[in-house]
């Protein structure tokens, strides 16, 4: 209730003859002494309160070059900027940082490098988006708009997040007992074909393996008709399979190592693997699933910090560092942005910029039916 | 005057537990109450929870025969765990409670090293160790005992190995407290009435040992029928543990209320081995195993 009503019912009560006069004038006299004793101090503590900086913000990513080229190039000249220092947390998946997020307070979490438009409509849904203010966010005009609208549409034309990378999730082999052609011939049946057995890996999560189960039963992956074929080639792949890979860095030994043939996997650690001089190859088969990832705000943080952080993290400079960090090609339009030749050659990277030839998941269809479709997979994983 | 003291010796030992206790009832007691709460929660098509009272987590956990299946496997692989342990760790505390050896604090001190390691690494240590291009197959291929390399990693094996090596330590130590507690004159005694070193073992020594012995089979029974780590790092695709039904419940599927029934079943079903054990041969004889 507020000063002025406050003296209205006061007034009212007055003039009903519930108070007298003195009474009256007593209370009123009280009041006036009160806000002019208290009044301006809190007002001004009030105005100093909303005008106050944070004095730090959390970032989450994955860790690793990533995170130090975010320290280098982006976080240090922030915090020299805006005296507000960015502590920046690791997380293993984004299943995980989900769990952790769900068991915060709002304002724990800030800003974390999360995974596809998949995890940003779980998070909206689950009422952690924010409103971005994009005008606080100039280097925005530079990303890809056909990374941003996947996001707008989820949250009705507005941005939680900020495009930042993307990448594909395609044939990993070892071309020292694969050939080129055969994988192209093969394409992702390769990962049911029982001459590899043993020697077969993939990542154990759900939606990859569906998507991969159903371009090995000539589906659409994202309108799947018959998922009971589907889940039959999971099986196959299943009982074929050394390992299901929980991470980029286990892909990378199993594959290095070689402990697996074959598999699926994230094309940045197949780049990084390559640029190590091991032999492996990598195939985006026709419908192979494009990603991508992004720089999400989360409900209860310190907006217009995490605007300006994000804008400094976007900054040219920082986007190709960590791209050519983490060997994914960065969300920086390169009809606007002179990228380096290393990210040109990344596999993946669209010199278009229009990102056409990528399919992504379509995130309504495989939101409502993440419930069911993760359960049953962790079922067939178990031998199911 | 007396009744004072007698009142104040009557409270002496509820304040010297209250820190534990309140810590207890703090961090275990009251989440697990929480967690019995979420188990009658639903999940939401949204990965949201509905608050209420619904049974349908507990009819799907104590009906499906999936979990049933997975439930014995753990015991299963929680049971041949127990038992490779006790196998290796009795020779070993044997050998350490009845050495000669002057520094007998070092071979404690030996047993004591892994635990300055990351159960993580030390699980990880064998990829290095058994992997096709780890130490094992370069040995055999060096020496040109095999041509190709073995597959030995990511299977039941290699999970009930990498237990084994986290666990063997729980054991030996166990044992071994139980062991040094023996009056040598019994085992003399046995041996000047006729007893054979095997008999006297036998008949002396190993029944006074069966209190270490079962209490570092209890030990290793929980922890290894509760872990999920070692299947994540060490199995196959088709190898994973009960704990790792509710890692998936509650992490990938976002669903806490069946994660929560899944706990709540697991806690229930070793909490029954515990008091089991308790019933027929005390849990004291656990604090006993850590001196």
């Amino acid at each position: 209730m507020d000063d002025q009503k406050r003296y209205q019912r006061l007034l009212e009560r007055y003039q009903n003859g519930d108070l007298d006069r003195r009474t009256f004038l007593s209370l009123l006299g009280a009041a006036t002494v009160t806000a002019g004793v208290v009044g301006a101090p809190v007002a001004g503590l009030r105005r100093q309160a909303l005008a106050a900086k944070p004095d730090s913000v959390r970032f989450d990513g994955w860790g690793g070059v990533v995170s130090e080229a975010f320290r280098e190039y982006a976080f240090e000249p922030y915090e020299k900027e805006t005296g507000i220092e960015v502590v920046d947390g690791t997380f293993g998946g984004a299943d995980e940082y989900l769990a952790r997020v769900r068991s915060a307070q709002p304002g724990e979490f800030n800003v974390a490098h999360l995974s596809g438009v998949f995890d940003y409509v779980r998070y909206h849904n689950l009422g952690f988006s924010t409103k971005l203010d994009e005008s606080n966010i100039p280097n925005l005009d530079l990303t890809i708009k056909a990374l941003q609208e996947p996001f707008r549409e989820v949250s009705d034309g507005r941005l939680s997040a900020a495009p930042y990378d993307y990448g594909t999730t395609g044939l990993a082999y070892n071309r020292d007992v694969i050939s080129d052609d055969e994988i192209r011939e093969k394409g992702p049946n390769i990962l049911i074909d029982a001459a590899y057995k043993g020697k077969i890996g993939g990542w154990g999560e759900w939606k990859t393996r569906i998507w991969y189960g159903a371009l090995q039963t000539g589906q659409d992956p994202n309108g799947i008709a018959d998922m009971d074929a589907v889940w039959e080639a999971l099986r196959t792949h299943r009982d074929l399979a050394l390992k299901y890979w929980q991470s980029g860095a286990e892909l990378m030994s199993l594959l290095a190592n070689g402990e697996i043939h074959v598999t699926e996997g994230w094309s940045g650690r197949i780049a990084a693997l390559q640029e190590q001089g091991h032999n492996i190859g990598y195939y985006d088969p026709p419908g192979g699933l494009g990603w991508q990832e992004c720089l999400f705000v989360l409900k209860g943080s310190p907006m217009e910090a995490c605007e300006q952080l994000l804008n400094f993290m976007l900054e040219p400079e920082v986007a190709i560092a960590v791209a050519e960090g983490q060997n994914y090609p960065p969300a920086l339009d390169p009809n606007k942005v002179e990228l380096t030749e290393k990210i040109k050659n990344l596999p993946a990277y669209d010199p278009t910029g229009k990102l056409d030839g990528l399919n992504f998941f379509k995130p309504a269809y495989w939101n409502s039916h993440e419930g069911d479709w993760s359960k049953k997979f962790g079922r067939i994983q178990r031998g199911y | 005057m007396a009744v004072s003291d007698a009142h104040t010796r009557d409270m002496r030992p509820w304040a010297l537990l209250s820190p534990a206790l309140t810590a207890i009832t703090l961090l275990l007691a009251i989440p697990t109450c929480f967690v019995i709460v979420y188990s009658f929660w639903l999940r939401t098509a949204a990965g949201d929870e509905q608050v209420g009272f619904y049974l349908d987590n507990w009819i799907e956990v104590l009906s499906d025969p999936f979990y049933r299946d997975i439930l014995l496997y753990t015991l299963k692989i929680g049971l041949i765990t127990t038992v490779c342990c006790a196998l290796m760790g009795y020779p070993a505390a044997y050998f350490i409670a009845f050495s000669k050896m002057r520094n007998k604090a070092f071979l404690l001190l030996l047993l004591m090293l892994p635990f300055w390691i990351s159960y993580i690494i030390r699980t990880m240590s064998w990829i290095n160790i058994l992997g096709v291009s780890g130490a094992v197959n370069y040995v055999l291929q060096s020496l040109g005992i095999v041509a190709e390399p073995i597959q030995m990693l990511y299977n039941e094996a290699t999970v009930i190995l990498g237990l084994i090596h986290f666990l063997l330590p729980f054991m030996v130590l166990n044992i071994y407290v139980s062991l040094e507690g023996i009056d040598p004159n019994l085992n003399a005694a046995a041996r000047s009435l006729g007893s054979t070193p095997f008999q006297a073992f036998r008949e002396v020594t190993l029944p006074l040992s069966l209190p270490g012995l079962a209490a570092g089979s209890l030990l290793c029974f929980v922890l290894g029928s509760g872990t999920y780590i070692t299947p994540i790092v060490l199995g196959g695709p088709g190898d994973g543990m009960f704990a790792n039904l509710i890692y998936d419940a509650i992490i990938t599927q976002l669903n806490w209320p069946l994660g929560s029934a899944l706990s709540i079943v697991l806690l229930i079903v070793l909490g029954s081995v515990v008091l089991l054990y308790n019933r027929y041969l005390s849990l004291g004889q656990i604090s006993k195993g850590f001196g």
